[in-house]
């Protein structure tokens, strides 16, 4: 197993990317299918910009199986009140300064949901958000 | 599936190199590694781009092309020219002349390479309507695919499999010779190219079997020859040039020759091989939202800059764009685009343009196995923490990073760092003679033979 963590810090928009960068170039070392690694990498990317657009601060723990990728965001922040909600496709509360920058149409967390294997997704108001997934290293 | 057999046509001189490492500093895919004072190249690492010949300074990398004398094994040998060729000419020069020069070289048909862009932009219009993964990216650059190849492999999908202009003049030229009843060996397709890759491209083709295309002549020589003919006066003056080509088939091979062209959708034109890098890692993210169309280059530029084109790439661009806009409002006006021939061509070149799929030749992986993987990147990461992170070569491996993989995979050893080298040696583990025959197995002996500053070093000590 391998197991590495970053840190994310809300609003840092020039940074995004950079974990889904790492953790791609570290799937491919692993001979891992392009496929499962491109879905892991879109998921990736969209989990990190949700905590730069809609939270303060966050850690993203990514832990590597033979078989599997699993990947843990955690953060501080407003929270998600309405989960079923935030899941649906155009639904959000991106600010028009966030929209700006040419996020905030709705589509991170349905693609996250269309490119994962397993889906958690936890959140208190006020406090903050969990989410986690898993991708599969052979097709199930 | 992944593609194992390829060759490249830059070669190393082991004669000539002096072992400066220019060439490994300079390589975006760090396939050069230094040893016994020469450079070395990791053919599955290699695109052909041609980065490692730009900044030789003994010419030690030299481009495998064919000889202009192989023209007479053929009695029809056609010539493809690019348009960046004329776009080397002083202007005092005309583009009829340049054509005009290729008959007194000996060949019986001279084209433009963008003879068939009207063509070939109609038939990739209806292509870009196609359910495909977004952005399409342009295979035209063949060092570009290759990079897609072994570093992007995710992307392959996204690769528009279409032939390029150069492969359907090759089958137009070739075509209107055999319905006169020529044999078809008797018709030899030659291409000066404006690069390493292409050639690559037409001796062993990515996503066909075959080539269309005979040879390969060198367009920094073919330059010197035409212009030397030129200058002495041209003896096939009478020989009609085509009709001349439109706007866009001119610009074609310059940076937003494609790009410019599909005007109702997104596109994008990114040239020069690290802004190439840059912005694939960005597309495999699906960073770019909204991106129908990329057109990349691995030359800055674009062709207008490949290696073998002699001129300054600018000017040579200037002069295309200037060419260009010349044709459209003189020659080309109220002219249709694509010539009838073609159309009257069109199942033939449609049947004979099949593009096979292409397959990945990824470098990046450890290995086979992903436990196997796992316990080599482990080890990777234990010998990067004991690494300077300096990136200085001395070790004959472009970057730390690289040499820390060329450990684990058994290629290096970790006592050519010049740093672990000092620790040791402060440790009395190692002995400077141990450390001096090392750095003697990477940089040869001459580099660094005892006896060769003792007089010298006497004045500076
Ligand atoms: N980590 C988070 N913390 C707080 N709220 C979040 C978080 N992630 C998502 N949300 C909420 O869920 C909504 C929908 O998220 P989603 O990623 O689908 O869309 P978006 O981020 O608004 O826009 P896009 O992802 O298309 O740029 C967000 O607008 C936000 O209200
Ligand atoms: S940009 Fe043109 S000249 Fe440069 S490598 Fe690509 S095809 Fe060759
Ligand atoms: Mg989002």
């Amino acid at each position: 197993m391998m197991e590495f963590s970053f840190e994310i810090n809300g609003g840092d928009f020039s940074n995004a990317g950079m974990i889904s960068s790492l953790v791609k170039k570290t799937l491919k070392q692993l001979n891992i299918d392009g496929m499962i690694i491109r879905r892991t990498v879109v998921a990736l990317y969209e989990a990190e910009v949700n905590i730069v657009a809609h939270a303060y601060s966050g850690v993203v723990n990514v832990n590597i199986f033979p078989d599997k990728i699993k990947i843990k965001l955690t953060d501080k922040g407003t929270g998600i009140a309405d989960i079923d909600l935030a899941m649906q496709q155009g639904y959000s509360t991106a600010s028009p300064a966030v929209r700006e920058m040419g996020f905030g149409a709705g589509m991170g967390l349905p693609n996250i949901k269309n490119n994962t294997d397993e889906l958690n997704l936890e959140s208190t108001v006020g406090v903050g958000t969990m989410l986690e997934f898993t991708n599969f290293f052979e097709p199930k | 599936m992944e593609q194992h057999y390829f060759n490249h046509a830059l070669t190393f001189r082991k004669d000539i190199c002096i072992g400066c490492s220019h060439c490994m500093t300079a390589c975006p895919t760090e396939a050069i590694r230094v040893k016994n004072g020469k450079a070395k190249l990791i053919d599955e690492r290699c695109v052909d781009c041609g980065e490692c010949y730009r900044v030789c300074p003994v010419g030690a990398i030299t481009v495998d092309q064919n000889s202009l004398e192989e023209i007479s094994n053929y009695e029809y040998p056609i010539a493809l020219v690019p348009s960046v060729f004329s776009g080397q000419f002083p202007d005092n020069i005309t583009h009829a002349e340049i054509i005009q020069s290729f008959y007194d070289l000996g060949f019986s048909e001279v084209y433009e390479v963008e003879h068939s862009v009207d063509f070939v932009v109609e038939e990739y219009e209806k292509y870009l309507q196609k359910e495909h993964a977004r952005p399409f990216i342009s295979t035209f650059c063949p060092s570009v695919v290759r990079l897609i190849q072994v570093k992007f492999p995710t992307l392959i999908p996204n690769l528009l499999l279409h032939k390029a202009p150069l492969d359907y003049t090759a089958l137009y030229a070739r075509k209107k010779l055999l319905d006169q009843g020529v044999e078809p060996d008797k018709i030899g397709v030659f291409y000066v190219t404006p690069c390493a890759a292409k050639i690559v491209a037409i001796k062993s083709p990515v996503g066909e079997e075959k080539s269309t295309i005979d040879g390969a002549l060198n367009m920094n020589y073919m330059f010197n020859k035409s212009f030397r003919i030129i200058k002495n006066g041209i003896s096939s003056k009478n020989k009609p040039t085509k009709k001349p080509l439109s706007k866009q088939s001119i610009c074609w091979s310059l940076t937003t020759g494609e790009s410019s062209i599909f005007s109702n959708i997104r596109s994008l034109a990114i040239d020069e091989i690290s802004n190439v890098l840059e912005f694939l890692e960005k597309v495999e993210n699906d960073e770019l939202d909204g991106i129908d169309f990329l057109e990349l280059r691995a030359c800055d530029e674009s062709c207008a800059g490949g290696i073998l084109c002699q001129g300054n790439r600018f000017l040579t661009a200037e002069k295309l764009r200037k060419r260009a806009t010349y044709c459209e409002t003189v020659e080309h006006k109220n002219k249709p685009k694509t010539e009838k021939e073609f159309f009257e061509m069109i199942d033939y070149l449609r049947e004979n343009s099949e593009v096979q799929p292409i397959l990945a030749r990824p470098i990046m992986k450890l290995d086979d196995n992903v436990v196997e993987a796992m316990s080599k990147m482990k080890r990777m990461y234990e010998i990067t923490n004991v690494l300077p992170q300096v990136d200085c070569g001395i070790c004959g491996t472009p970057s730390c990073q690289s040499f820390a993989e060329d450990i684990v995979q058994g290629r290096a050893d970790i006592k050519q760092c010049v740093f672990v080298q000092r620790i040791l040696e402060q440790n009395e583990k190692l002995l400077a003679v141990d450390s001096a025959n090392i750095m003697k197995d990477i940089w040869g002996h001459k580099k660094l033979n005892k006896n060769s500053l003792r007089d010298e070093l006497k004045d500076i000590m």
